[in-house]
């Protein structure tokens, strides 16, 4: 609670909301103990005065009536009304939504389509309806803006009912004996409370708004007696000769109304977990980078050369280093394997190449990526753009989620297409069948008009696959392509994308946490481990000897055939979290034969052989190319 | 698609139905003798006689909700004693004026309040975003007649641009530009709370999508950001932004009251303020049934445009 308020004190606006409010509360509990002119009194004589005449601060009406004094008279009617319109239709609602949550079954049914059937209704239109039954009235007004909101109570404390209906504490009670009323009463409504007195204060704005509303139209407080909306209708008459009677009133709905809806965000905002964690900003086009130090330049002249990569999700204070400083590069024709377990920081590796690591909160801090001999980090949005999907394609894990739900395939294909070239869409469709065939999707001329959801998740691949293949690239990043698909069908993908690899000499980095995988496609292989490189090598080589103990640990993870879903638990422990990673080796917590000298500092990678490098201070199998 | 549409009319039924037993009972609230209450001042013995003869008003509830009903569903909405005429008859004129003053606000609405929800959510933080989350701000708390009021002196009294208030000229042509220029004030006021409840709305919204793989996907493969945006992730938006446009579409059917009221709007909101005022209850009765039983049907076409949106909905 104490931190609730706390958050609710940080943000400004709902501070300004809540000062706004407390101000005019305060002096709507004070006006009868103010000196103020008697609201009522009528004096002819003084019509229309300015304001800040003498004697009427704030001027006087078409009956020369003080303002100020009715306005503030007015203000405390106002509030009075929409805060007990607020009470009873949360009290009304809310019993009802209890009720029914508690009840269920047939009660809860007849209950909750007579409440869709209220709000079937354009609700002015059943407020008004209602007063025109019981006829114009300041209490009729009430009683009609209150029935119109009972709905809204009853719908919302219903779900949460719903919720704790079905809790252990209601049918331990239950059990004990006690009865029904007991039950609602003692133990569902201390735990509905709070629930319905935030919906009151979210709607308390919206109720002073509609009693105000139906005074304005004459059919809620009637004279001499007034609240704002009629002081507005009033002065409606006089808006062009003498508009400050209608300004003071209105421009006092609208501070009113305004404060309580500052103050009701920030409640709501306060109550919103989601907020806190920055998981409601959205992902920019473009990796943000702010690079610290120099620009590598490119240790080789491979087609795609990452060097000393270096990146990080920033939440609030913290820092994820998720990867630090990561070497790799990959030729033309060549199939580079990238493995670790989730949180490796393998993912968010290849994502940094083309700017795609969703940002905020991600940040490219360090290194460089040399595409075809030009750094592409930090490169301007357009080059970035032209380079995606024309010579760098990703693939993704998960088709049904990475393809637009709404949109064809063939659509979306096309779009890959002309998103690079302007060809005609008949063209472009016509080079999407091919796509399609290409990896091998029976009926493709019929396929390509399918949504995501009506394929099966291989062929759904399949088109992920059509998509990056579509411009030619030169290098295709594959991120698990296959981890949501089973074994044959998995099978399938590899034969394909090898196929592809084969005929169109084309670069792939493939990321996966299975070494089974790496086996069949690629020809080198990079271990990462908490963000770093761990062991790197000809895919056989390592495969035959592992020198990294977390490497012999991943293989060991490969499944025998039939031996179903592999086990990465299989290595106890978790992998360190990329905050704050310890000193010395990240493994070293999970290592069996990890000593003092571990953990006392920097490891780095050092090659073992050709081609082959390990981080290990006591790495295994290293035989006759040790140096 | 054709099957669906039938599908859904069919389910309208029952909530027509409800909302005939609502408006029912709440008229049944009216104290005193129905009869002598509808009539008013033209409660002579023989008016009250008849009028218990064609209403049913001497007998019970149920069957006295059924004569209603079927006088209804045969056109017959009774008759405003204070107009002299048939209820149906005077709904039917006024009705025109609202859907033209309603249905360009839910127009207006629509459009500004997704631009603006989509330009906050691309900008997020950014400066366009603060100044439209101020301005929503504002929007959802100005009374719409008081904006109104403030609309009409400082456009149409001190600056001139457009005229103070009615549908039409006293004299002079009755084309559509006039008839633009006499709309384009009260559709924007009648708008400017329902902008801000979408704007905010499709806000969030989008921010959810953004977020989404699909969206990463469109950028891997080098669609352009302003594609993104506008396609890609307002389209999947709109899943969840299409149901509040038709429960905003209510609150401006039924926010044209205020409005109608302020501008001389010759309206059905106007004649039902008129007709409360008079204790006309058949008029406000036939008047009510009407605009609810319109609302209801222009929630199918939100359904309809759902679906046609979602392929992934059964149709
Ligand atoms: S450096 Fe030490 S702790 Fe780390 S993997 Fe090698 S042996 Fe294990």
């Amino acid at each position: 609670m104490t931190a609730f308020l706390k958050l609710l004190a940080r943000n400004r606006l709902a501070l300004a909301g809540l000062v706004m409010i407390g101000i005019v509360v305060l002096l709507a509990l004070l006006t009868p103990l103010l000196p103020l002119a008697d609201p009522d009194v009528t004096r002819t004589a003084d019509r229309f005065k300015p304001p800040f005449s003498e004697g009427a601060l704030l001027g006087t009406d078409h009956l020369g009536r003080d303002l100020l004094s009715r306005l503030l008279w007015g203000t405390r009617l106002s509030l009075a009304m929409g805060l007990a319109a607020a009470i009873i239709a949360a009290t009304l609602g809310s019993a009802i939504g209890i009720i029914a949550g508690y009840f269920g079954g047939r009660t809860d049914n007849i209950i909750m389509r007579g409440v869709d059937m209220l709000m079937a209704f354009p609700y002015i239109l059943l407020a008004l309806a209602i007063v025109a039954a019981l006829g114009p009235g300041l209490m009729n007004a009430l009683i009609a803006v209150a029935a119109v909101n009972v709905p809204f109570f009853a719908r919302n404390i219903r779900g949460i009912t719903v919720g704790i209906a079905h809790k252990e504490f209601i049918d331990a009670a239950r059990l004990a004996g006690m009865r029904d009323r007991e039950i609602i009463l003692g133990e569902v409504l201390p735990n509905v409370l709070p629930v319905i007195v935030i919906a009151m204060s979210t709607t308390v704005g919206w109720m002073i708004l509609e009693t105000a509303g139906l005074s304005f139209l004459g059919l809620g407080s009637q004279p001499p007696q007034a609240d704002l909306g009629s002081m507005l209708g009033e002065a409606r008459s006089a808006l062009i000769t003498n508009p400050h009677t209608s300004i003071v009133p209105g421009a006092m709905i609208l501070i009113i109304v305004m404060g309580i809806n500052l103050l009701g965000d920030g409640i709501r905002d306060a109550l919103d977990p989601r907020l806190k964690s920055g998981a409601l900003s959205r992902p920019m086009a473009a990796t943000t980078v702010d690079r610290q130090g120099a620009v590598p330049a490119a240790r080789t002249d491979s087609l795609l050369d990452i060097t000393g990569l270096q990146t990080e999700f920033r939440v609030r204070d913290r820092q994820y280093k998720a990867v630090g400083g990561v070497d790799l590069h990959v030729k033309k024709g060549a199939c580079l394997g990238i493995i670790g377990e989730s949180g490796s920081g393998k993912s968010v590796t290849a994502l940094s190449v083309m700017g795609l690591v969703a940002s905020p909160p991600g940040v490219i801090t360090g290194g460089a990526v040399h595409f075809d001999g030009k750094d592409i980090v930090g490169a301007p949005y357009e080059v970035l753009r032209a380079l995606r999907g024309r010579r760098v394609a990703y693939i993704f894990q998960d088709p049904l989620a990475t393809l637009h739900p709404l949109y064809r395939v063939g659509d979306q294909l096309i779009e890959a297409i002309q998103s690079h070239e302007s060809v005609p869409r008949s063209a472009a469709r016509a080079r999407a069948i091919d796509l399609l065939k290409s990896v091998r999707i029976p009926n493709a001329e019929s396929r390509i008009d399918s949504y995501p959801y009506e394929m099966s998740g291989g062929m759904r691949q399949r088109v992920g696959i059509a998509m990056a293949l579509a411009n030619d690239p030169d290098v295709i990043i594959a991120d698990e392509p296959t981890t949501a698909l089973d074994v044959t069908v998995q099978a399938q993908i590899l034969s394909v994308l090898s196929d592809l690899r084969r005929e169109r000499g084309l670069a792939i980095i493939f990321i996966t946490h299975d070494f089974g995988v790496v086996g069949q496609l690629c020809d080198s292989v990079a271990v990462m481990y908490a963000g770093r490189i761990v062991e790197q090598g000809p895919t056989g080589a390592v495969l035959r000897n592992p020198q990294h103990p977390y490497t012999s640990r991943l293989i060991d993870c490969v499944p025998t055939l039939g031996g179903g879903q592999r086990k990465l638990a299989a290595i106890p422990g978790l992998p360190p979290v990329v905050d704050n990673l310890p000193a010395g080796c990240a493994f070293a917590a999970r290592c069996d034969k990890a000593q003092a000298d571990c953990r006392a500092g920097q490891i780095d990678l050092l090659a073992t052989g050709p081609d082959r490098r390990v981080r290990c201070l006591f790495p295994e199998n290293v035989t006759e190319h040790s140096i | 698609m054709t099957g669906y549409i039938l599908k859904r009319l069919l389910s309208a039924i029952p909530v027509l139905l409800g909302i005939s037993v609502i408006v029912f009972a709440i008229m049944a609230l009216i104290p005193g003798d129905p009869a002598t209450a509808i009539l008013g001042s033209y409660a002579t013995p023989e008016n009250v006689e008849k009028l218990n003869r064609d209403l049913g008003l001497d007998q019970g509830f149920v069957a006295r909700y059924f004569i209603w009903l079927g006088n209804m569903l045969q056109g017959d909405f009774g008759r405003s004693f204070a107009l002299n005429r048939p209820v149906l008859d005077e709904v039917l004129d006024r009705f025109g004026a609202t859907l033209i003053l309603a249905g360009s606000s839910f127009l207006l609405c629509s459009l500004l309040g997704i631009a603006a929800g989509v330009v906050s959510a691309a900008r997020q933080y950014g400066l366009a975003d603060k100044a439209i989350t101020f301005a929503v701000l504002l929007g959802i708390s100005i009374p719409s007649f008081f904006l109104g009021m403030m609309m009409i002196l400082i456009f149409a009294v001190q600056l001139r641009w457009f005229p103070v208030s009615g549908m039409w000229p006293i004299y002079g042509d009755r084309n559509l530009p006039v008839l633009l220029d006499h709309l384009a004030m009260p559709a924007f006021a009648l708008s400017v709370v329902a902008t801000g409840v979408i704007a905010r709305l499709a806000r969030s919204a989008m921010l959810e999508v953004l977020r989404q793989d699909f969206i990463r996907t469109a950028r891997a493969k080098g669609v352009n950001e302003r594609r993104v945006i506008w396609r890609h992730a307002l389209r999947a938006a709109m899943v969840s932004i299409i149901p509040i446009l038709g429960i905003q579409a209510g609150f401006v059917l039924s926010g044209a009251v205020y409005i109608e009221m302020v501008f001389q709007w010759p309206g059905v909101g106007r004649m039902l303020v008129d007709a409360i005022l008079k204790r006309d209850i058949l008029l406000v009765q036939g008047g009510v049934v009407f605009i609810a039983a319109c609302y209801v049907m222009f929630n199918i076409l939100v359904d309809v445009a759902q679906a046609l949106l979602d392929p992934r909905i059964k149709t």
